[in-house]
């Protein structure tokens, strides 16, 4: 056995995190999508505070303009400045698609990991993942909007209401894939060895799921974080476009949408923006989703 | 293999019925009153009546019962009536629509056709141009059309239906007028002329619902392909001295199909779903928009039974998927 030259190494070894943003780097397409992402984050949240219109201010007399200098995008039928609106929109659409995703990824976690970890339930929990899968997701969910928005509407307010509603109706109906991938990983860990030996000095389920599991599991809750993300905001604009997601007066990127097809002879621009912005927006977070799938895949990191 | 298809039929049974309990329940739930139109003035027991001839008056479980009879047990008759010309279903009560007062089915039946033509001529377009697509970029992996194909296919995934929709529609029917924004399904094809008509209506949607198809399918093509490629019976078959096309079409190819096959009857279910937006965005009255209709008239009857149809679609298609899978891979053993 040969001797180390410095048998207590002076430098730390290189995180595994380190490994994956050296990876990720190298993927153009992900680096430029985590750019355009975060821009279109920052812009709708920062924009408002900048920009001197309100969503909602209605000035009549400049309605259905077009392009200028003070409306960049223009003005609706009612005079509210579409730049402002578009903004106020993507705050909606964007917040809905980051809670969305995270009750759907901690839903799937959940389930996955307990299934995973706990034999007796798996076979439980997987039928019913399987039911889910079953059922007809899109109609279902325009049912549960028609059925929940009243009750929940004199319950929390028309705003918080309709969020809560479309928030947890877009939830409930996505965390199946998650639960079954983080399952499939969490049956591969448990048998190896790190995990016997942390059992065999006493540590209990709840603390070996949570210092040993979870951070294990990481990478794949991350992939289906950012197609999570896409998903539901694919899906909030998919029901305001039916009619049957946020009132009028509150705008996302799908309601614009919606009412700007009202106009399509005269002002086809205005359906122009808030395609853009849905399409740009899951067009960056499924390229950043694609690089962080190489970059947290061992075997194809360092090629 | 046959007892793995039986085994999968039996279980399906307590999934569909699982399934339409909870849809059932669900719409239990409905605060809507299917009697808020009528007139005040009406009498609270003359309404009460007339919720009675609706079938709302009894509890829960029963009327459950009473829809699965009607569903499972009377519609079967009924269509055993019509292609027979037999009367078994002579009398009985059929599911019936609170919108019109005539028996779901019927609605469904007349409007399937312009879905079916409208998404399964789009699923078919789309699965045409997705092979040669993947194919290709397989077998040229990392070229320019590799790469122009999969940009194409990520902005496929990311542009929803309902923005594409519209945005051919200002291309080709506002700005270029060339063709109309509106699908007219009383439309008759009888000679050239009308042909034509009913093709340029066709073009816009199927091509919509066909760019999603794609999408996912030249994807999924390609990866198989290149797990394919590199095996060993394709060096095998090339140093045989079999021609490069025959390898690639025939050898790799054949292989490659079998998980494209799966994902290709997987797929059946949810562009019936993703047409409900397509048919809203170009007028076509299909089952997506009898779907979007009868939600916001609370029609729960008829919500029920076009959501457990949708529902059946994806069980059937599952299976068809699974029994596929094992036939076409002799490695696959089920039992």
């Amino acid at each position: 056995m040969t001797e180390l030259s410095n048998p207590i190494p002076d430098r730390a070894p290189r995180s595994q995190w380190r490994d994956v943003w050296d990876q990720f780097k190298t993927h153009k397409g992900a680096v430029m999508g985590g750019v355009i992402f975060l821009l279109i984050v920052a812009v709708v949240f920062i924009g408002p505070l900048v920009w001197p219109y309100d969503a909602t201010y209605i000035d009549i007399r400049s309605r259905n303009q077009g392009a200028s200098f003070a409306h960049p995008l223009g003005t609706d039928q009612l005079g509210r400045d579409t730049l402002a609106r578009m903004m106020a929109g993507g705050q909606t659409s964007v917040s809905v698609g980051i809670t969305a995703m995270l009750l759907a990824l901690f839903l799937g976690s959940l389930v996955g990991v307990v299934s995973g970890y706990f034999k007796r339930l798996d076979g439980l929990l997987m039928r019913l993942t399987d039911l889910f899968l079953a059922l007809p997701l899109l109609p279902l969910l325009l049912v549960m909007v028609l059925l929940f928005r009243e009750p929940l509407n004199t319950a929390f307010g028309p705003e918080t209401g309709i969020f809560i509603l479309i928030v947890g109706a877009i939830g409930l109906t996505s965390w199946m894939p998650t639960a079954r991938i983080v399952r499939g990983d969490v049956l591969a860990l448990k048998e190896r060895e790190f995990v016997l030996a942390a059992r065999s000095i006493g540590t209990n389920n709840v603390n070996m799921i949570l210092r040993h599991i979870l951070p294990n599991v990481m990478s794949p809750i991350m992939v289906s974080a950012t197609l999570g993300i896409a998903n539901a905001i694919i899906t909030e604009s998919a029901l305001s476009f039916l009619g049957l997601g946020f009132p009028p007066d509150f705008p996302t990127w799908g309601r614009l949408l919606f009412d700007a097809t009202d106009y399509l002879q005269q002002y086809p621009e205005r359906v122009f923006w808030p395609g853009v912005a849905i399409s740009l927006t899951v067009l960056s977070v499924n390229y950043l989703g694609d690089g962080l799938r190489d970059a947290l895949d061992p075997r194809i990191r360092g090629r | 293999m046959l007892t793995f298809t039986i085994r999968r039929l039996v279980l399906a049974v307590p999934t569909l019925l699982f399934i339409s309990l909870v849809i059932f329940l669900l719409l239990e739930l409905a605060p809507g009153d299917p009697m808020a139109q009528v007139p005040l003035t009406v009498p609270p027991e003359v309404k009460e009546r007339m919720r009675e001839a609706l079938g709302l008056g009894q509890p829960v479980h029963i009327r459950f019962f009473k829809w699965l009879v009607q569903f499972f047990w009377i519609e079967p008759q009924v269509l055993i009536d019509n292609l027979f010309g037999t009367a078994l279903s002579e009398g009985k009560l059929r599911v019936l629509s609170w919108q019109t007062r005539s028996p779901v089915m019927d609605i469904v039946v007349q409007r399937m056709p312009q879905t079916l033509w409208v998404v399964g001529m789009s699923y078919v377009v789309g699965v045409l141009i997705a092979l040669p697509i993947g194919i290709y970029s397989a077998y040229r992996q990392y070229s320019v059309f590799d790469q122009v194909g999969t940009f194409v296919s990520m902005i496929g995934f990311s542009v929803p239906p309902f923005f594409s929709g519209v945005f051919v529609i200002i291309i080709f029917s506002v700005q270029l007028g060339w063709l109309p924004s509106i699908y007219d399904t009383t439309h008759k094809v009888v000679d050239w002329d009308t042909f034509v008509t009913q093709l340029r209506q066709m073009v816009m949607p199927v091509m919509v619902l066909a760019l999603q198809t794609t999408a996912q399918l030249s994807r999924f093509m390609r990866a198989s392909m290149l797990d394919n490629l590199n095996q060993d019976y394709v060096r095998t078959a090339r140093a045989k001295g079999l021609s490069e096309s025959t390898v690639v079409l025939v050898h790799v190819l054949r292989n490659s199909m079998i998980p494209v096959v799966t994902v290709i009857a997987l797929g059946v279910p949810a562009i019936f779903g993703g047409a409900i937006i397509t048919e809203q965005v170009f007028k076509v009255n299909g089952i997506g928009q009898l779907l979007i209709g009868a939600i916001q008239a609370n029609d729960l009857p008829m919500v029920q039974t076009l959501t457990f149809i949708f529902a059946v679609l994806i069980v059937l298609f599952n299976l068809i998927a699974d029994v596929l899978y094992g036939i076409l891979d002799p490695r696959i053993r089920y039992d």
